[in-house]
């Protein structure tokens, strides 16, 4: 199995290829992680991984400079349905646009759009911002097959100062709770995306990377 | 609910732990990656490296040693100590460091944060402030491993790195570093109030309840250095004592 990690240009990416080869090495699935930005990589995996940081903006914009790899993208998850996961700003930009430094459009493969966040408490206090820590997973669709084996209330690492608005119910696998509910997990169909960092989650980043693996959508 | 995150911090000079301790599960108490090993596999939520190396042949070390640790800890590693330049940042950054934090620089040079936000996104950058006390209710910025004295007001100065860009505020008191005494929470209070960036609070702890402390006055992270180093505490236990007094944690069963 070929995975090919997509470099939009905006971070480490290492990790991600890290956590991966670690889960390989665990599960004992033959595969293999290429970080590239040659879309004909794209279009010869087998699956599909987006991460992305800082703007929107910005990881579209080294999205749209690599020649070809949109519509690799495209004709690879939507065309031929390979699986996808997409991390951080990689899963913002499954939505249908991104607020952040202007309006910018997104893969529109997901409901929603990509909104500054004002959590507030109870008593209608700033909470902290970015969100920067370990939150709890709230399980939407416990039966999906990347959250295989995570128990609820299981804690992954966010990063993240906006987050998915005007999603749809059935298209949200996991949310996590920061001055009400901020999307976590969002997928349908082959594409999964996480807002937080799958790759720097310990246990259950790694669980996760495992579940898409071996996932046979 | 977001969990509290303690972070155990390791002072590395030249690519080796400074001021190690055999524990009895080390084999070598002077190695920063299976220090970080440890630290993660006791419960972790994050990892912070200190590089008070001098020399430009250990900074290449330290790239090794962070790029060792994240082969093997899957949660996030800051990285500070003598980022001058968003070169020395984008280095750590490709090296596998999550953020990097900036000290002295940002003194002498404010923009750099900016640019470095620019370049990899303000999640990655720390802006770290040793402060200490200037009078009731007043701090100082210090530079210099709190050596040098800048006359900058330590609260303004939170409001200009959340300004700049910074994506998160490491925050030393330079009075009661190495007491033990517990965290200057009054520092704290007045941070929570001028900024919305989290905050990490460094130095005094010496016991878990200054974790707890820490946290009721507004800090989302607890930093640590000494007293995981020398064994005086473990990570479970801040992580239980927080607990205790209903403040969410991260469970050690989900770590490695």
């Amino acid at each position: 199995m070929r995975i090919a990690v997509i470099d939009p240009g905006s971070g480490n990416l290492a990790s991600v290829k890290r956590a991966l080869e670690r889960v390989i090495g665990e599960t004992g699935v033959a595969a293999e992680v290429a970080v590239t930005t040659d879309a004909a990589e794209v279009r010869a995996a087998d699956r599909v991984v987006l991460p992305g940081q800082g703007a929107f903006a910005a990881c579209r914009r080294g999205l749209d400079a690599l020649p070809g790899m949109v519509d690799a993208l495209t004709d690879s998850v939507m065309g031929q349905k390979k699986p996808f996961l997409g991390i951080c700003v990689g899963m913002q930009l499954m939505a249908e646009r991104g607020l952040e430094h202007g309006v910018t459009p997104g893969l529109g493969w997901i409901a929603g759009e990509i909104a500054p966040m004002d959590p507030r408490d109870e008593a209608g206090v700033e909470l902290p911002l970015p969100q920067m820590g370990w939150n709890a997973l709230v399980l939407d669709q416990p039966a999906h097959p990347l959250l295989a084996g995570l128990a609820p209330g299981a804690h992954a690492y966010f990063v993240h100062s906006y987050a998915l608005a005007g999603g749809k119910p059935a298209e949200l696998l996991a949310s996590a709770r920061y001055g009400g509910t901020v999307p976590a997990i969002i997928g349908r169909d082959n594409i999964a995306g996480t807002q937080f960092h799958v790759e720097k989650s310990s246990l259950v980043g790694l669980r996760i990377l495992a579940n898409f693996l071996r996932w046979d959508p | 609910m977001l969990a509290l995150r303690v972070i155990p911090c390791l002072d590395v000079k030249d690519g080796r732990v400074v001021k190690g301790v055999n524990f009895l599960e080390l084999r070598d108490a002077g190695d920063p990656v299976e220090q970080a090993r440890i630290y993660d596999r006791e419960g972790a939520d994050e990892i912070t490296f200190l590089d008070i190396t001098a020399s430009h042949e250990g900074r290449d070390t330290m790239l090794d040693v962070v790029s060792r640790t994240a082969a093997q800890v899957f949660i996030p590693l800051t990285v500070g100590g003598g980022v001058r330049a968003v070169e020395d940042m984008r280095r750590l950054l490709l090296a596998g460091a999550d953020k990097v934090s900036v000290n002295s620089a940002f003194v002498t040079d404010p923009a750099l944060v900016t640019r470095g936000a620019e370049a990899f996104g303000s999640q990655a950058i720390v802006v770290a402030i040793d402060a200490r006390s200037s009078g009731e209710g007043t701090w100082e910025v210090f530079t210099h491993g709190g050596r040098r004295g800048t006359g900058i007001d330590a609260i303004e100065w939170i409001r200009e790195a959340e300004r700049r860009g910074a994506g998160e505020i490491l925050l030393t008191s330079m009075d009661r570093d190495g007491t033990r005494q517990g965290f200057d929470l009054g520092l704290l209070r007045a941070a929570r109030a001028a900024v919305r960036l989290p905050i990490v609070a460094s130095g005094g702890v010496g016991a878990v309840e200054h974790f707890v402390e820490g946290a009721k006055a507004g800090a989302t992270g607890l930093l640590a250095a000494s007293v995981f180093h020398y064994g005086q505490m473990r990570i479970a236990e801040a992580k239980a004592a927080l607990e205790q007094a209903g403040l969410p944690i991260r469970p050690m069963a989900e770590a490695a």
